[in-house]
């Protein structure tokens, strides 16, 4: 893990960085003029890190996401994943994405979902098959394989995503509020569940959220990200211990940094941790 | 369309049974009117000698309606009975045999129709979506294909292409594409944006796009189509027969009875009951094909 | 079925209503040549189906004589048009007998769709039991019955076509309108029940609006089929000076560029009446129109 105690996260240089964003600007045309969705973005990401973007709507949270995984392109500025273009990147296959949404297709068993990737890859056979259970039993869903995606309960669709997204062992996966449509007690065990998975397979992961006490429970670091323009306003390292359970939800230190990030939305960037004494109801709301 | 509605309205078992009662009294009904108008308004009728018993039943109707009278609206037994008889004076056929024999020969060419249609179709709403620029410069026509009725066409597709089954095939064929054109265009462009984008992540080729979202996703939409343009393809050969010169179908049939309508007007109504048995037929197996293929499937748009 | 194709492709146009409905808060200058670009856009959009129709038509007319193709069979765009002069008179009295039948045919089936539906809102069972039996009826193919509607009604009375028209209209109307009145969404009927509305007050103000759009779509599809359904029915006889009857003629006698300018006229009645229908659908329900420019 790369994460730990480090103050300023972007000069925290251990090798080549995953991602490399510098300079970037986002601009949208819409119908009554133009937009600036992101601007000066600079971020760097590490190998093995957990990264959230955190923001109110509009801050362009979701496009940053969008731009490291070449789904739309930058209007001005750098996106460098594992030291090539995004683009190079997509077309070599490095990311797995996971939608708000399972995005799952309504045709294919469990099991076939999981495939989906492996199939259009190019991976056959045994191998493929091997894959597919071996991800299944990663998300505990290997009961599930042959059932249809709409016999399933939402956070179970939720973890057949994720087993799809990693399938194909992406050196890179992107997580676009995957849990934001649960509910409060699934989404905690969600989480849990994906820094087991996290743990396992040592994956980069870039994780949108609007909820602050899940991007602080799971993130090595957390970008938070201001609206019109898009900006990041504040980065927080995140120094909980690892492995991270229900007891770190309880931690003085927990609390501490969720109101940090909570500061930071608010826009008071005072950059150190405040003292002030934790509120469990404040601690437990979203923003959004 | 309509069954969907149908299925998603009806809950609860007791419903159902009273659906499916309601249904199954529908055709009842319809030979209940069908007797009752010619009970009050049609032509009066004996039968010699009941049951061999000696005595004579005679019913004279109190009114007089043209629409009953035996010529225009025969008893529902003598359409039934008709089928028995044969079909032409002198003839070892009953008209039974006989219009299910021209029905399986429509049905041959409806089919091929329906099959060259569909492919057409849907290699059409294939090109279309991929490019932005032949939709707009085709599919104006495609719609204003529809306006043109088929039976104008007919004439000039049997002098071009000759008279036989090929002309009759095409006919069937110009009305089954349509539909499957429209709701493939729909069908093909329905995927969810993050399901595209999905494959985007993946660096899918459009081939493997197609194949493995986009034509899975528009099944719903094609059976839609499909559904509509089994009746049409029958419709379709139907019409096609009479210029096409083909004696064996059923659109020969109509002609026919249609021309001897004073000496047995029953023989017509059987072969249109023939045509109509035909087009919910085939209708059906469509349907049944669509339950196994979307099984599993939420039967999703319309 | 041909109404989603034709709101797509008229997608670019209401687009055009509604833009400049947002661009009207703008400055004088940018309002004139955003405009500007939009007819520029408009006319960009139509542009490839223009090319196409003349392209057809020059290389049909040059291949009929490139090719020495005898006129009878494929008659050149000219000759076609020259058939419309000289026919004229015969073709604009069929044209219009025709369109009385098919007129008239929608108005009786449009009628009586809307009766069932309004009359089966009620019962839900009725509503069940009915609508298969309408996919089953809409599954007969209707011509197969032109010959009894003849002999019903007389063959040379235009009643005769009408019935086959109304036969052909009724089940689109009657299992879209019934879809438009039923298929409310829950919460608004919930909400109408908060202010304990009436039924009366529901159909009026919440069921009625809601199957307006159901009943258009079917209202559209309904006049090119009405037109079919006339031609069709005049297939199997009936007065001469219909379009119908003059196709069948026109053909027998190898006049196949009299036979064109009447396929031709019957297509272009069609088009005018469905436009006129979609004309009549912007007036009633503005909002509609509005809404789906938004998506396009």
């Amino acid at each position: 893990m790369t994460d730990g105690g480090g103050s300023a996260g972007e000069t925290r240089a251990v090798g080549d960085p995953v991602v490399s964003i510098r300079g970037v600007h986002k601009v949208f045309q819409v119908a009554d003029g133009r937009t600036r969705a992101l601007e000066s973005i600079d971020v760097d990401i590490q190998r093995g890190e957990f990264v959230s973007l955190i923001g109110p709507s509009g801050c362009g949270k979701s496009t940053l996401l969008r731009l490291i995984g070449d789904l739309t392109a930058p209007t001005a500025g750098i996106v460098t994943v594992n030291g090539k273009p995004a683009r190079k990147a997509r077309l070599d296959r490095d990311y797995g994405m996971v939608f708000q949404a399972p995005v799952l297709f309504d045709w294919r068993t469990v099991e076939g979902n999981v495939r989906l990737p492996l199939d259009i890859m190019g991976v056959r056979g045994r191998e493929r098959d091997r894959r597919a259970r071996e991800m299944l039993e990663l998300v505990e869903l290997h009961d599930f394989a042959r059932h249809y995606p709409r016999q399933l309960s939402g956070g179970m669709q939720q973890r057949v995503a994720i087993a799809r997204a990693l399938a194909f062992e992406p050196k890179i996966l992107l997580m676009d509020e995957p849990f934001g449509a649960l509910d409060e007690m699934t989404r905690e065990r969600m989480n849990s569940e994906l820094l087991r998975i996290w743990e396992r397979t040592k994956t980069t992961i870039v994780f949108v959220t609007h909820s602050i006490p899940e991007a602080v429970f799971l993130s090595s670091r957390v970008i938070v990200m201001s609206a019109r323009p898009g900006r990041i306003t504040n980065v927080i390292d995140v120094d909980l211990g690892r492995p991270r359970n229900e007891e770190t939800r309880e931690q003085e230190r927990y609390f501490q940094l969720v109101t940090a990030v909570r500061e930071s939305l608010r826009g008071r960037v005072d950059g150190e941790t405040p003292v002030a004494s934790p509120d469990r109801t404040m601690a437990e709301g979203t923003i959004g | 369309m309509a069954e969907r509605i149908a299925d998603a309205a009806v809950t609860t078992r007791g419903g159902r049974v009273r659906t499916v009662l309601f249904a199954l009294l529908i055709p009842f009904a319809i030979v209940l009117v069908w007797e009752g108008v010619k009970f009050l308004g049609g032509d009066p009728w004996r039968i010699q000698n009941v049951l061999g018993l000696g005595v004579s039943f005679e019913h004279r109707p109190p009114l007089r309606i043209g629409m009953a009278s035996d010529l225009s609206l025969p008893h529902v037994w003598e359409v039934l009975g008709s089928f028995f008889e044969p079909v032409q004076r002198r003839s070892d056929v009953s008209l039974g045999q006989f219009l299910v024999g021209a029905a399986l020969y429509t049905w041959r060419e409806a089919a091929l129709g329906f099959l060259v249609g569909a492919l057409l179709g849907l290699t059409l709403a294939s090109i279309f979506i991929h490019s932005r620029l032949l939709e707009r410069a085709f599919v104006p026509y495609v719609i204003a294909s529809q306006t043109v009725p088929i039976v104008a066409l007919a004439p000039m597709i049997v002098f071009a292409f000759g008279q036989g089954v090929l002309s009759v095939v095409i006919i069937a064929t110009y009305l089954t594409f349509f539909p499957v054109t429209i709701a493939g265009i729909r069908g093909l462009t329905s995927p969810d944006p993050r399901a595209l984008e999905l494959m985007r992540s993946y660096a899918a080729s459009r081939w493997a796009v197609f194949w493995k979202l986009r034509l899975p996703a528009s099944l719903p939409y094609l059976f839609t189509a499909l559904k509509i343009s089994a009746t049409a393809s029958i419709v379709g050969a139907i019409i096609g027969e009479g210029p096409g010169g083909i004696p064996e179908g059923l659109g020969r049939a109509i002609i026919n009875f249609n021309q001897q309508y004073i000496s047995g007007p029953e023989k017509l109504w059987a072969t249109i009951l023939v045509s109509a048995v035909l087009g919910i037929l085939f209708f059906s197996v469509v349907r049944a094909v669509e339950l196994f293929v979307l099984r599993g499937r939420a039967l999703a748009a319309g | 079925m041909a109404d989603p194709a034709v709101g797509r492709g008229m997608r670019g146009a209401e687009a055009v209503t509604t833009a400049d409905g947002t661009v009207a808060g703008g400055s004088g200058a940018g309002v004139i040549t955003r405009g500007l670009r939009r007819h520029v856009d408009r006319v960009g959009y139509h542009l490839p189906a223009a090319a196409v129709f003349v392209g057809t038509i020059v290389l049909w007319e040059l291949s009929v004589s490139a090719l020495r193709l005898q006129r009878f069979i494929l008659p050149p765009p000219t000759a076609i048009v020259a058939a419309l002069a000289s026919e004229a008179d015969l073709l604009r009295r069929s044209a219009l007998t025709t369109l009385f039948e098919a007129v008239g045919g929608l108005a009786i089936g449009v009628i009586a769709g809307l009766l069932v539906a309004f009359l089966t809102v009620r019962s839900s069972t009725a509503r069940n039991a009915l609508l298969p039996v309408a996919v089953a009826a809409n599954a007969i193919p209707i011509i197969a019955i032109a010959p009894i509607m003849n002999n019903w009604f007389g063959v040379l009375n235009p009643l005769s076509k009408m019935m086959i028209v109304a036969l052909l209209v009724f089940f689109p109307v009657m299992i879209n309108v019934t879809r438009g009145l039923t298929q409310v969404e829950p919460s608004v009927l919930e909400l109408m029940r908060s202010y304990a509305a009436s039924e009366w007050t529901i159909l009026r103000r919440v069921r009625i609006p809601n199957a307006l759009p159901f009943f258009f779509t079917a209202l559209k599809v309904s006049t090119t089929l009405s037109l079919i359904g006339a031609i069709v029915g005049e297939y199997f006889g009936g007065s001469s000076e219909v379009l119908g009857r003059v196709i069948v003629q026109s053909a027998s006698r190898l006049r196949f560029d009299i036979t064109w300018a009447a396929i031709f006229l019957g297509a272009v009645t069609g088009i005018v009446f469905y436009l006129l229908v979609v004309a009549v659908e912007r007036l009633v329900m503005p909002w509609h129109a509005s809404l789906r420019g938004q998506e396009g």
